[in-house]
Protein backbone atom coordinates (compact mmCIF):
# COMPACT_ATOMS: atom_id res chain seq x y z
CA UNK A 1 0.00 0.00 0.00
CA UNK A 2 1.11 3.59 -0.77
CA UNK A 3 0.66 6.90 0.85
CA UNK A 4 -1.72 8.58 -1.92
CA UNK A 5 -0.18 11.97 -1.68
CA UNK A 6 3.47 11.50 -1.66
CA UNK A 7 3.42 8.04 -3.18
CA UNK A 8 5.67 6.42 -0.78
CA UNK A 9 4.92 3.19 1.04
CA UNK A 10 2.82 3.60 3.81
CA UNK A 11 5.36 1.56 5.96
CA UNK A 12 8.25 4.24 4.63
CA UNK A 13 8.52 6.63 7.02
CA UNK A 14 5.76 8.99 8.85
CA UNK A 15 2.99 10.31 6.80
CA UNK A 16 1.26 12.15 9.72
CA UNK A 17 1.70 15.11 7.57
CA UNK A 18 0.28 13.62 4.50
CA UNK A 19 -2.83 12.86 6.13
CA UNK A 20 -3.30 16.37 7.07
CA UNK A 21 -2.17 17.93 3.80
CA UNK A 22 -4.84 15.39 2.71
CA UNK A 23 -7.98 17.08 4.04
CA UNK A 24 -7.21 19.99 1.63
CA UNK A 25 -6.03 17.96 -1.28
CA UNK A 26 -7.22 15.10 -3.50
CA UNK A 27 -5.05 12.27 -3.82
CA UNK A 28 -2.69 12.34 -6.44
CA UNK A 29 -1.04 8.78 -6.34
CA UNK A 30 -2.82 5.16 -6.17
CA UNK A 31 -2.47 3.51 -2.37
CA UNK A 32 -2.63 0.44 -4.69
CA UNK A 33 0.18 0.53 -7.26
CA UNK A 34 1.70 4.21 -7.02
CA UNK A 35 1.00 5.55 -10.41
CA UNK A 36 -0.07 9.06 -10.28
CA UNK A 37 -3.93 9.56 -11.02
CA UNK A 38 -5.52 12.23 -13.47
CA UNK A 39 -7.19 14.23 -10.61
CA UNK A 40 -9.65 16.97 -11.77
CA UNK A 41 -10.95 19.44 -8.87
CA UNK A 42 -14.07 21.03 -9.30
CA UNK A 43 -16.08 23.49 -7.27
CA UNK A 44 -17.66 20.68 -5.25
CA UNK A 45 -15.63 17.56 -5.38
CA UNK A 46 -12.81 16.06 -7.16
CA UNK A 47 -12.09 12.73 -9.42
CA UNK A 48 -8.99 10.70 -9.39
CA UNK A 49 -8.52 8.05 -12.19
CA UNK A 50 -5.68 5.39 -11.91
CA UNK A 51 -5.31 4.06 -15.16
CA UNK A 52 -5.33 0.30 -13.56
CA UNK A 53 -7.70 0.60 -10.86
CA UNK A 54 -9.84 2.86 -11.77
CA UNK A 55 -11.72 5.89 -10.93
CA UNK A 56 -12.18 7.73 -6.92
CA UNK A 57 -14.24 10.31 -6.11
CA UNK A 58 -14.48 12.76 -3.42
CA UNK B 1 5.85 61.61 11.91
CA UNK B 2 2.08 60.91 11.46
CA UNK B 3 1.08 57.98 12.92
CA UNK B 4 -0.20 55.82 9.41
CA UNK B 5 -2.94 55.19 10.51
CA UNK B 6 -4.23 58.66 11.61
CA UNK B 7 -2.90 59.30 8.01
CA UNK B 8 -4.91 56.94 6.03
CA UNK B 9 -8.22 57.67 8.06
CA UNK B 10 -8.14 60.98 6.56
CA UNK B 11 -6.64 59.87 2.82
CA UNK B 12 -8.02 56.91 2.41
CA UNK B 13 -11.11 56.68 4.37
CA UNK B 14 -12.27 60.61 3.87
CA UNK B 15 -10.89 61.28 0.12
CA UNK B 16 -10.58 57.71 -1.13
CA UNK B 17 -7.04 58.42 -2.09
CA UNK B 18 -4.82 54.89 -1.93
CA UNK B 19 -1.62 54.66 -0.07
CA UNK B 20 1.58 54.76 -1.28
CA UNK B 21 4.40 52.29 -1.47
CA UNK B 22 5.85 54.18 1.57
CA UNK B 23 2.87 54.63 3.46
CA UNK B 24 1.79 50.85 2.47
CA UNK B 25 4.91 49.73 4.10
CA UNK B 26 4.45 51.86 6.96
CA UNK B 27 1.49 49.52 7.49
CA UNK B 28 3.57 46.10 6.41
CA UNK B 29 5.62 47.19 9.53
CA UNK B 30 2.64 47.85 12.40
CA UNK B 31 3.34 45.83 15.39
CA UNK B 32 0.86 42.95 15.94
CA UNK B 33 -0.80 44.90 18.78
CA UNK B 34 -2.03 47.28 16.27
CA UNK B 35 -2.89 45.31 13.75
CA UNK B 36 -6.59 44.96 15.00
CA UNK B 37 -6.77 49.08 14.48
CA UNK B 38 -5.47 48.34 10.75
CA UNK B 39 -8.04 46.01 10.12
CA UNK B 40 -10.76 48.25 11.31
CA UNK B 41 -9.71 50.87 9.65
CA UNK B 42 -9.07 48.99 6.54
CA UNK B 43 -13.13 47.61 7.00
CA UNK B 44 -14.44 50.86 7.33
CA UNK B 45 -12.78 51.77 3.82
CA UNK B 46 -14.53 49.17 2.47
CA UNK B 47 -17.30 49.47 3.68
CA UNK B 48 -17.20 53.43 2.52
CA UNK B 49 -15.98 52.69 -0.89
CA UNK B 50 -17.59 49.25 -1.56
CA UNK B 51 -20.49 48.89 0.15
CA UNK B 52 -21.43 45.82 2.14
CA UNK B 53 -21.93 43.41 -0.61
CA UNK B 54 -19.60 40.46 -1.00
CA UNK B 55 -18.88 38.63 -4.52
CA UNK B 56 -18.56 35.18 -4.28
CA UNK B 57 -17.07 33.58 -7.48
CA UNK B 58 -16.11 29.52 -8.52
CA UNK B 59 -13.72 28.62 -10.26
CA UNK B 60 -12.47 25.38 -12.02
CA UNK B 61 -9.47 24.19 -14.02
CA UNK B 62 -10.69 23.56 -17.80
CA UNK B 63 -6.55 22.73 -18.54
CA UNK B 64 -4.80 21.05 -15.96
CA UNK B 65 -1.05 20.46 -15.47
CA UNK B 66 2.06 20.24 -18.26
CA UNK B 67 2.09 23.87 -18.43
CA UNK B 68 5.40 25.15 -20.05
CA UNK B 69 5.83 28.44 -17.91
CA UNK B 70 8.06 27.90 -14.33
CA UNK B 71 6.16 29.80 -11.94
CA UNK B 72 7.78 28.40 -8.47
CA UNK B 73 4.65 28.12 -7.06
CA UNK B 74 2.68 26.60 -9.07
CA UNK B 75 1.78 22.70 -9.04
CA UNK B 76 0.54 22.50 -12.93
CA UNK B 77 4.23 23.47 -14.38
CA UNK B 78 5.51 20.74 -16.32
CA UNK B 79 8.98 21.92 -15.53
CA UNK B 80 9.07 20.75 -12.08
CA UNK B 81 8.64 17.71 -10.67
CA UNK B 82 5.24 17.52 -9.54
CA UNK B 83 2.29 14.58 -9.21
CA UNK B 84 -0.23 17.17 -11.22
CA UNK B 85 -0.43 15.18 -14.43
CA UNK B 86 -2.72 16.97 -17.34
CA UNK B 87 -6.02 16.72 -17.80
CA UNK B 88 -9.04 18.39 -19.93
CA UNK B 89 -12.38 19.17 -18.57
CA UNK B 90 -15.46 18.11 -21.03
CA UNK B 91 -17.81 20.49 -21.55
CA UNK B 92 -20.64 18.97 -19.86
CA UNK B 93 -18.60 18.63 -16.89
CA UNK B 94 -18.01 22.39 -17.22
CA UNK B 95 -21.62 23.52 -17.09
CA UNK B 96 -22.15 21.69 -14.14
CA UNK B 97 -19.60 23.01 -12.55
CA UNK B 98 -20.70 26.25 -12.77
CA UNK B 99 -24.34 25.18 -11.98
CA UNK B 100 -22.83 24.12 -9.00
CA UNK B 101 -20.62 27.61 -8.75
CA UNK B 102 -24.80 29.85 -9.12
CA UNK B 103 -26.65 26.94 -6.21
CA UNK B 104 -23.72 28.28 -3.89
CA UNK B 105 -25.33 32.27 -4.71
CA UNK B 106 -22.21 33.48 -6.32
CA UNK B 107 -22.28 35.51 -9.53
CA UNK B 108 -18.99 34.59 -10.69
CA UNK B 109 -17.55 31.65 -12.64
CA UNK B 110 -13.63 31.47 -13.75
CA UNK B 111 -12.51 28.97 -16.08
CA UNK B 112 -8.64 28.51 -15.75
CA UNK B 113 -5.92 26.84 -17.98
CA UNK B 114 -2.52 25.74 -17.21
CA UNK B 115 -1.10 27.61 -20.13
CA UNK B 116 1.52 30.25 -21.47
CA UNK B 117 -1.46 31.21 -23.35
CA UNK B 118 -3.94 29.53 -25.27
CA UNK B 119 -3.54 27.99 -28.95
CA UNK B 120 -6.38 27.54 -30.89
CA UNK B 121 -7.61 24.24 -29.54
CA UNK B 122 -8.02 25.73 -26.10
CA UNK B 123 -9.42 28.51 -27.22
CA UNK B 124 -12.09 26.47 -29.25
CA UNK B 125 -12.95 24.76 -26.07
CA UNK B 126 -13.50 27.98 -24.28
CA UNK B 127 -15.91 29.31 -26.69
CA UNK B 128 -17.99 26.49 -27.07
CA UNK B 129 -17.25 26.47 -22.82
CA UNK B 130 -18.49 30.09 -22.78
CA UNK B 131 -21.45 29.37 -24.85
CA UNK B 132 -22.41 26.61 -23.07
CA UNK B 133 -22.70 28.10 -19.64
CA UNK B 134 -24.21 31.40 -20.78
CA UNK B 135 -27.14 29.05 -22.27
CA UNK B 136 -27.34 27.06 -18.75
CA UNK B 137 -26.61 29.01 -16.18
CA UNK B 138 -27.39 32.77 -15.04
CA UNK B 139 -23.80 34.03 -13.67
CA UNK B 140 -20.58 36.18 -15.53
CA UNK B 141 -18.06 33.88 -16.90
CA UNK B 142 -14.90 35.11 -16.42
CA UNK B 143 -11.67 33.55 -17.81
CA UNK B 144 -8.22 32.64 -17.16
CA UNK B 145 -6.24 31.51 -20.05
CA UNK B 146 -2.65 33.41 -19.21
CA UNK B 147 -0.83 35.55 -21.60
CA UNK B 148 -2.85 36.77 -24.72
CA UNK B 149 -2.48 38.37 -28.48
CA UNK B 150 -4.70 40.95 -29.06
CA UNK B 151 -6.86 39.35 -31.57
CA UNK B 152 -7.82 36.37 -28.45
CA UNK B 153 -8.61 39.90 -26.57
CA UNK B 154 -10.95 40.86 -28.82
CA UNK B 155 -12.60 37.80 -29.45
CA UNK B 156 -12.80 36.68 -25.55
CA UNK B 157 -14.36 40.28 -24.94
CA UNK B 158 -16.80 39.78 -28.29
CA UNK B 159 -17.91 35.91 -26.90
CA UNK B 160 -19.50 37.98 -23.43
CA UNK B 161 -16.06 37.04 -21.04
CA UNK B 162 -16.98 39.92 -18.63
CA UNK B 163 -13.71 39.39 -16.84
CA UNK B 164 -10.67 38.21 -16.99
CA UNK B 165 -8.24 36.94 -14.78
CA UNK B 166 -4.03 37.70 -15.15
CA UNK B 167 -1.97 38.12 -12.13
CA UNK B 168 1.04 40.13 -11.81
CA UNK B 169 2.06 37.41 -8.91
CA UNK B 170 4.38 39.22 -7.02
CA UNK B 171 6.51 43.19 -7.48
CA UNK B 172 8.57 43.75 -10.32
CA UNK B 173 11.39 43.47 -8.68
CA UNK B 174 11.22 40.46 -7.20
CA UNK B 175 9.23 38.63 -10.75
CA UNK B 176 12.80 36.90 -11.96
CA UNK B 177 12.87 35.26 -8.61
CA UNK B 178 9.49 33.40 -9.26
CA UNK B 179 9.19 32.67 -12.92
CA UNK B 180 12.06 33.29 -15.59
CA UNK B 181 9.97 31.98 -18.61
CA UNK B 182 8.25 35.20 -19.25
CA UNK B 183 8.46 38.69 -17.91
CA UNK B 184 6.23 41.04 -15.47
CA UNK B 185 6.03 43.48 -18.65
CA UNK B 186 4.56 40.53 -20.64
CA UNK B 187 1.87 39.72 -18.00
CA UNK B 188 1.09 43.51 -17.61
CA UNK B 189 0.63 44.09 -21.44
CA UNK B 190 -1.75 41.43 -21.48
CA UNK B 191 -3.74 43.14 -18.58
CA UNK B 192 -3.85 45.87 -20.13
CA UNK B 193 -5.02 44.75 -23.53
CA UNK B 194 -8.06 43.37 -21.35
CA UNK B 195 -8.97 47.00 -19.99
CA UNK B 196 -8.67 48.59 -23.31
CA UNK B 197 -10.97 45.80 -24.81
CA UNK B 198 -13.61 46.67 -22.27
CA UNK B 199 -13.50 43.18 -20.07
CA UNK B 200 -13.34 43.88 -16.51
CA UNK B 201 -9.28 43.06 -15.14
CA UNK B 202 -8.84 40.82 -12.23
CA UNK B 203 -5.49 41.31 -11.56
CA UNK B 204 -3.75 40.19 -8.17
CA UNK B 205 -1.34 37.37 -7.36
CA UNK B 206 0.56 35.66 -3.92
CA UNK B 207 2.01 36.60 -1.06
CA UNK B 208 4.27 34.68 1.19
CA UNK B 209 7.27 33.45 -1.37
CA UNK B 210 9.38 34.71 -0.07
CA UNK B 211 9.52 38.49 -1.15
CA UNK B 212 10.70 41.50 1.83
CA UNK B 213 7.73 43.40 3.20
CA UNK B 214 9.28 46.45 0.71
CA UNK B 215 8.64 44.42 -2.42
CA UNK B 216 5.29 43.62 -0.91
CA UNK B 217 4.14 47.32 -0.75
CA UNK B 218 6.01 47.59 -4.16
CA UNK B 219 3.66 44.73 -5.39
CA UNK B 220 0.21 46.32 -3.67
CA UNK B 221 1.23 49.48 -5.48
CA UNK B 222 2.16 47.96 -8.75
CA UNK B 223 -1.52 46.38 -8.95
CA UNK B 224 -2.81 49.65 -7.92
CA UNK B 225 -1.20 51.41 -11.22
CA UNK B 226 -3.77 49.21 -12.88
CA UNK B 227 -6.43 49.98 -11.51
CA UNK B 228 -7.85 46.38 -11.42
CA UNK B 229 -11.80 45.59 -10.85
CA UNK B 230 -10.88 42.76 -8.41
CA UNK B 231 -7.61 41.68 -7.13
CA UNK B 232 -7.50 37.89 -5.52
CA UNK B 233 -4.77 37.69 -3.01
CA UNK B 234 -3.68 34.16 -2.37
CA UNK B 235 -1.02 33.03 0.00
CA UNK B 236 1.62 30.58 -0.81
CA UNK B 237 -0.08 26.97 -0.64
CA UNK B 238 3.56 25.43 -0.41
CA UNK B 239 3.39 22.71 -3.12
CA UNK B 240 5.35 19.67 -2.89
CA UNK B 241 8.23 19.17 -6.40
CA UNK B 242 7.83 22.85 -6.69
CA UNK B 243 11.00 25.23 -6.01
CA UNK B 244 8.86 26.95 -3.30
CA UNK B 245 7.39 23.64 -1.93
CA UNK B 246 9.58 23.85 0.74
CA UNK B 247 8.68 27.42 2.24
CA UNK B 248 6.79 28.06 5.27
CA UNK B 249 3.37 29.13 4.85
CA UNK B 250 2.79 32.75 6.12
CA UNK B 251 1.86 33.56 9.93
CA UNK B 252 -2.16 34.59 10.05
CA UNK B 253 -1.00 37.82 11.44
CA UNK B 254 1.23 38.78 8.63
CA UNK B 255 -1.42 37.61 6.10
CA UNK B 256 -3.90 40.19 7.70
CA UNK B 257 -1.67 43.02 8.06
CA UNK B 258 -1.25 42.41 3.86
CA UNK B 259 -5.50 42.17 3.57
CA UNK B 260 -5.89 45.40 5.39
CA UNK B 261 -2.88 46.99 3.63
CA UNK B 262 -3.91 46.11 -0.05
CA UNK B 263 -7.23 47.68 0.80
CA UNK B 264 -5.76 50.92 1.81
CA UNK B 265 -3.47 50.68 -1.49
CA UNK B 266 -6.76 50.24 -3.10
CA UNK B 267 -10.04 51.30 -1.52
CA UNK B 268 -12.40 50.77 -4.69
CA UNK B 269 -11.03 47.28 -5.87
CA UNK B 270 -12.87 44.08 -5.09
CA UNK B 271 -10.36 42.79 -2.67
CA UNK B 272 -11.26 38.86 -2.66
CA UNK B 273 -9.61 35.69 -0.73
CA UNK B 274 -8.15 33.57 -3.01
CA UNK B 275 -6.14 30.22 -2.33
CA UNK B 276 -4.06 29.67 0.62
CA UNK B 277 -6.53 31.26 3.16
CA UNK B 278 -7.34 27.88 4.79
CA UNK B 279 -3.94 27.34 5.73
CA UNK B 280 -2.73 30.55 6.18
CA UNK B 281 -5.92 31.81 8.14
CA UNK B 282 -7.77 28.91 9.31
CA UNK B 283 -10.61 30.70 11.38
CA UNK B 284 -9.32 33.63 11.23
CA UNK B 285 -10.59 34.17 7.38
CA UNK B 286 -13.42 35.75 9.31
CA UNK B 287 -11.26 38.49 10.12
CA UNK B 288 -10.03 39.13 7.39
CA UNK B 289 -13.66 39.77 5.56
CA UNK B 290 -13.79 42.02 8.82
CA UNK B 291 -10.44 43.65 7.53
CA UNK B 292 -10.81 44.56 3.91
CA UNK B 293 -11.88 41.42 2.07
CA UNK B 294 -15.13 41.96 0.09
CA UNK B 295 -15.05 38.73 -2.09
CA UNK B 296 -14.47 35.36 -1.85
CA UNK B 297 -13.61 32.27 -4.09
CA UNK B 298 -16.01 29.34 -2.54
CA UNK B 299 -15.33 25.65 -3.20
CA UNK B 300 -12.55 24.37 -4.06
CA UNK B 301 -9.83 25.97 -6.20
CA UNK B 302 -7.97 24.31 -9.24
CA UNK B 303 -5.17 21.68 -7.77
CA UNK B 304 -6.34 22.02 -4.00
CA UNK B 305 -9.57 21.59 -1.90
CA UNK B 306 -11.59 24.61 -0.21
CA UNK B 307 -13.79 25.15 2.52
CA UNK B 308 -17.57 23.68 1.58
CA UNK B 309 -18.76 26.60 0.26
CA UNK B 310 -22.08 26.60 2.06
CA UNK B 311 -19.13 27.22 5.25
CA UNK B 312 -18.46 30.75 3.88
CA UNK B 313 -22.10 31.84 2.88
CA UNK B 314 -23.12 30.99 6.67
CA UNK B 315 -20.01 32.74 7.65
CA UNK B 316 -21.56 35.54 5.64
CA UNK B 317 -24.34 35.71 6.97
CA UNK B 318 -23.26 35.15 10.49
CA UNK B 319 -21.12 38.42 10.06
CA UNK B 320 -24.41 40.06 8.64
CA UNK B 321 -22.71 40.35 4.91
CA UNK B 322 -24.94 40.26 1.82
CA UNK B 323 -24.13 38.37 -1.15
CA UNK B 324 -23.50 40.35 -4.29
CA UNK B 325 -26.97 39.93 -6.76
CA UNK B 326 -26.12 39.43 -10.22
CA UNK B 327 -26.68 42.61 -12.42
CA UNK B 328 -26.64 42.54 -15.85
CA UNK B 329 -25.93 45.33 -18.39
CA UNK B 330 -29.10 44.97 -21.20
Amino acid sequence: MYCDRCGRAVVDGDHTACARARELEPPRYCALCRRRMVVQVTPTGWTARCAEHGERTG
Amino acid sequence: MADILAVARTQVLEQGIGLGQDQALDCLRLPDERVDDLLDLAHEVRLRWCGEEVEVEGIVSLKTGGCPEDCHFCSQSGVFDSPVRSAWLDIPSLVTAAQQTAATGATEFCIVAAVRGPDARLMAQVREGVRAIQEAVDINVACSLGLLTQEQVDELAGIGVHRYNHNLETARSYFDRVVTTHTFDERRETCEMVRQAGMQLCCGGIVGMGESLEQRAEFAVQLAELDPDEVPLNFLNPRPGTPFGELHPMGAVDALRTVATFRLVMPRTILRFAGGREITLGDLAERGVRGGVNAVIVGNYLTTLGRPADEDVRMLADLRMPIKALARNL
